[in-house]
């Protein structure tokens, strides 16, 4: 398959090669394009959020849909919208960072985003069928998510163990790629802190989604099949919910924000054209932070009555985890130091990440302590906190990503005045939003609740918030425009826009589908600021031109997602007439069939011949 | 290149499990999983110990649980264990005829372990109206000893499939990882059954 | 593909070391099975204080999947660093899940 082949083709052709690829940096656009979807979902279901809140008793929607909302607003957001969009990076980008030609597990990798994306859409179909999205919080809490009528939390249920199931494939795949497939030199004190972040939160992904896992399991049997976890009557306990659910949700919070700490690591690097400030102990920072993030999901749960024992434990640990971030947020300070640095939108988002972040972490501090955490529990300054994590850490890290490596990725250079325009509305906007909330929280305002009375003292500051939620909009909707004209006429990107210090500069913008035409040769930390520095510009290949080794691409991770997720619908449907249970037959049936067909048919990929490769030679 | 081609002793790597890329993202691939196994089966272990003594009235596993049973499925299971160590054995000796055998053997002793699973739970189902929605630990002990189960029969169904495939073409390098990596997981659902009998039988028994 | 010495001399050697590994999983596999007939023994017998017997028998079985681990799944060998780490890491992160549930879940 050459390239000439492929150029010209129609959308069908088009299509179907994306449908069945296992190229990682097309997965990645599949990832980006899909969790984007999602993001605009979920902002959409913020908006409106916002417009509800923004006078006292507002009625613009009923009770009843709020909660349906604010769950999925929740829900679509983490799960939907920022991980696949930071797998959608990871994909693109720790591949090449590394020097690997693909992925361990291309076959898995299509799998995983595709259970993913149906996951996602099962989880959507509630807003149409079966009487209502979910309505119990992205929590989820027993018992008011067994008692919830409808089929709204079913929904939920299915459609995140199918999406979960994906992502933790995904992990494996990260985790075995980083473990076998780094080019020669590429030690583990070499990679990139992307890369790095990567590694850890694959960990992260492996160790904290089984208990989510099972957690849906038990949800499910209760709801579905009459079991009795959750069912107080007979000897069912909801404390396990929520122990389950928070074991699998704080890690994941790591999950979210990890990346997007390697990804401003290698930004405030290359912009400020200085090594990174303490690598060492970034590493090993990411790593404490994996490690402590494990041993603190029980801070969300001191108002539960655990003890006192319990919950100062958690609460010390908990603050512990202020060390390492700490760590890192004056590491990139330092490298800032000094340094020469490049004031462009991918720059913008980092210099505004490091203080929002630092109130997010700030405030994450004061709800450590178990015994203000009675005051401020379930409260609006609950809300303000973890957006200025997630908005402010996982989002604007997404942003920052996007317009590093929107040149590698696409071959097209965002353009720099909408990306800066995008920035100054979304920063001022979110601020607006979420700062307020902070003191509406302190107010005594409770999160969750549909209105507020009027001269409650919370009128200016909801209508504050809602403005800025706007502004945020605007950014968002500029970033699109900015999406599309770089499309249709953006400039060509030159493989190394940034004069970068990492092995993705190396090859061209966007690369090549086997990456490296040669397996690069490192030697050493940012290496190929290394070659530059000794005039060579370029990588020292290790290994002379050969055969490259590429996976097929197939069809069959699209059917057994696609037999998962017609088994899902079946498993919802059932509990009103058995007939459904056809639907779940059919569907693991077709899953099955073509697991086993994936594993019976012999898959040994194809070779790009030598001469082919010398023949694209420029 | 040319990992179809069978192996002879001539060309035998001393891993061939691991002497290919794929072979080694196999390897580690199923480790990794593994490692998420391990705390699946412990939020399962933990809910069944936060809810075995809410019986609710029904059956407690002081009334339930033998140990004549458990005693011959725990040996069946282990047994098991041991002849997929026998058929990696030849896999690496590259004596195909004598792992396929090892490997019935495993797939025999997996069934039966199978068959004695399906006879216990329906012993406790009829004699004693025990079933999934009796109590929370009715749904606590059907939930954790089911998902084991289920790996079992997966587990089987996998290895079935292995050996059918390969039955007249031998040992290469592209399915030595394959029954490889079966045997990893063989082993690791043996390692669960040893905490189920402990935890949920032994255990039950003192009560 | 990989390409080994394959004199007759070596391949003896191996086929030894191969011999000699099956005899330590053999002893290991028999220790397996006395631990198990111990545990039974010791929860049939009913002799011992449950306060002792629980413990007991929870070891017995840590020991067993110790081999089990680091004799039938070749975690003691070369080559097996990360997935031993990755292992470790699972039954820390298993280890609190279970402390969780245990310790802090009342009824």
């Amino acid at each position: 398959m050459s390239i000439a082949a492929t150029q010209k083709r129609g959308f069908g052709a088009f299509l179907w090669d994306y449908i069945t690829t296992v190229d990682h940096k097309k997965i990645a656009h599949l990832y980006l394009f899909g969790g984007g979807f999602f993001f605009l979902l979920g902002g959409l279901e913020a908006m409106i959020i916002r417009i509800q809140l923004a006078t006292p008793e507002n009625d613009f929607i009923s009770a009843g849909l709020y909660n349906e909302m604010i769950t999925m607003h929740g829900t679509t957001m983490i799960f939907l919208a920022a991980m696949p969009l930071l797998l959608g990076l990871m994909n693109a980008v720790m591949p090449l960072q590394i020097g690997a030609r693909d992925v361990a597990f291309p076959f898995l990798n299509s799998l995983g985003f595709w259970l993913f994306m149906f996951g996602g859409i099962l989880l959507n179909f509630s807003w149409f069928m079966g009487g209502g999205a979910p309505d119990a919080g992205w929590t989820a809490y027993a018992p008011l998510s067994t008692q919830s009528p409808g089929h709204g939390v079913d929904f939920y249920v299915l459609g995140l163990q199918i999406s979960g199931a994906g992502t933790l494939m995904g992990g494996i795949n990260f985790l075995a790629t980083i473990v076998t497939m780094r080019a020669p030199g590429m030690t583990y004190m070499r990679m990139p802190l992307f890369s790095w972040a990567t590694f850890i939160t694959s960990v992260l992904i492996l160790f904290a989604f089984p208990a989510l896992t099972v957690g849906l399991f038990l949800l499910m049997f209760d709801r579905m099949f009459g079991s009795a976890f959750f069912d107080v009557a007979l000897g069912g306990n909801t404390i396990i919910w929520q122990h389950l659910f928070w074991i699998f949700a704080h890690p994941e919070v790591y999950i979210l924000i990890l990346p997007v700490f390697g990804v401003f690591s290698d930004i405030t690097a290359t912009l400020s054209k200085k090594r990174l400030f303490g690598y060492t102990a970034m590493v090993f920072a990411t790593i404490l932070i994996a490690f402590l993030g494990f041993m603190v999901w029980a801070h969300h749960m001191f108002t539960v009555g655990l003890g006192p024992v319990a919950n100062s434990i958690f609460a010390i640990a908990t603050m512990a985890i202020a060390v390492p971030t700490g760590i890192k947020i004056f590491n990139w300070l330092a490298t800032m130091w000094g340094g020469s640095i490049t004031i462009n939108s991918a720059m913008l988002w980092t210099l505004g990440f490091i203080p929002s972040f630092t109130i997010g972490g700030m405030t994450g501090i004061m709800l450590a302590s178990a015994v203000a955490d009675y005051q401020y529990h379930d409260t609006y300054f609950v809300v303000a906190h973890f957006h200025y994590v997630i908005v402010g850490g996982t989002v604007f890290g997404i942003m920052a990503a996007l317009h590093f490596w929107w040149p590698k990725m696409f071959g097209r250079i965002l353009h720099e005045g909408m990306g800066k325009l995008t920035f100054w509305l979304f920063f001022v906007g979110f601020h607006l939003t979420f700062f307020v909330q902070h003191f509406l929280g302190l107010m005594g305002m409770p999160r969750r609740y549909w209105v507020f009375l009027e001269d409650q003292g919370l009128d200016t500051g909801n209508m504050v918030s809602t403005i800025g939620a706007f502004l945020m909009a605007v950014g968002v909707v500029i970033f699109l425009i900015n999406v599309f004209y770089t499309w249709a006429k953006g400039n060509k990107a030159p493989a190394d826009p940034w004069d970068g210090r990492s092995l993705e500069w190396a090859i061209s913008s966007p690369p090549p589908y086997y990456n490296f035409k040669q397996t690069p040769l490192v030697r050493g930390l940012d290496p190929l600021w290394v070659e530059k520095m000794e005039g060579k510009g370029e990588i020292t290949p290790a290994e002379p031109l050969g055969d490259i080794h590429m996976p097929n691409s197939s069809i069959l991770p699209f059917l057994i997602s696609l037999g998962f997720t017609i088994a899902g619908f079946g498993f919802i449907f059932q509990v009103d007439h058995s007939a459904y249970l056809i639907l779940v037959f059919a569907g693991i049936g077709l899953a099955l069939l073509s697991m086993l067909i994936r594993s019976l048919k012999d898959d040994h990929g194809y070779h790009i011949k030598k001469e082919e490769l010398e023949r694209e030679a420029d | 290149m040319s990992h179809d081609h069978s192996l002879n002793p001539e060309t035998m790597p001393q891993e061939p499990e691991k002497a290919t890329l794929e072979g080694r993202n196999k390897f580690y691939g199923l480790w990794f999983f593994l490692g998420g196994e391990t705390v699946l089966f412990a939020s399962f272990f933990g809910t069944y110990i936060a809810l075995r003594n809410s019986t609710a009235g029904g059956p407690a596993s002081t009334d339930l649980f033998g140990l004549g049973l458990v005693f011959a499925m725990t040996m069946i299971l282990l047994t098991s264990s041991l002849t997929s160590v026998y058929a990696m054995y030849h896999m690496k000796n590259n004596d195909f005829k004598k792992m396929q055998l090892w490997l019935a053997i495993t797939a025999f002793l997996g069934l039966s372990f199978l068959a004695l699973e399906i006879y216990e739970f329906t012993h406790y189902i009829i004699d004693y109206g025990f079933t999934f929605r009796s109590s929370a630990f009715g749904s606590a002990f059907y939930t954790l000893v089911g998902f084991h189960g289920g790996h079992v029969t997966f587990g089987i169904a996998w290895l079935m499939a292995l050996m059918v495939r390969n039955a007249k073409r031998g040992l290469n390098l592209y399915n030595a990882p394959k029954f490889y990596t079966f045997s990893l997981y063989w082993h690791f659902i043996d390692v669960v059954w040893v905490f189920i009998f402990t935890v949920v039988y032994l255990m039950g028994r003192v009560g | 593909m990989t390409n080994n010495t394959n004199t007759n001399h070596v391949d003896s050697f191996e086929k030894r070391k191969k011999k000699e590994e099956m005899k330590k999983q053999l002893i290991s596999f028999a220790l397996m099975i006395g631990f198990t007939i111990i545990a039974f023994i010791a929860v049939a017998a009913d002799v011992m204080e449950p306060m002792f017997v629980v413990p007991l028998i929870l070891i017995l079985a840590v020991v067993q999947v110790a081999f089990q681990f680091y004799y039938f799944m070749h975690m003691k060998d070369k080559d097996h660093e990360m997935p031993a780490t990755l292992m470790y890491g699972g039954v820390w992160a298993a280890a609190l899940t279970l402390a969780g549930l245990i310790l802090i879940v009342w009824w």
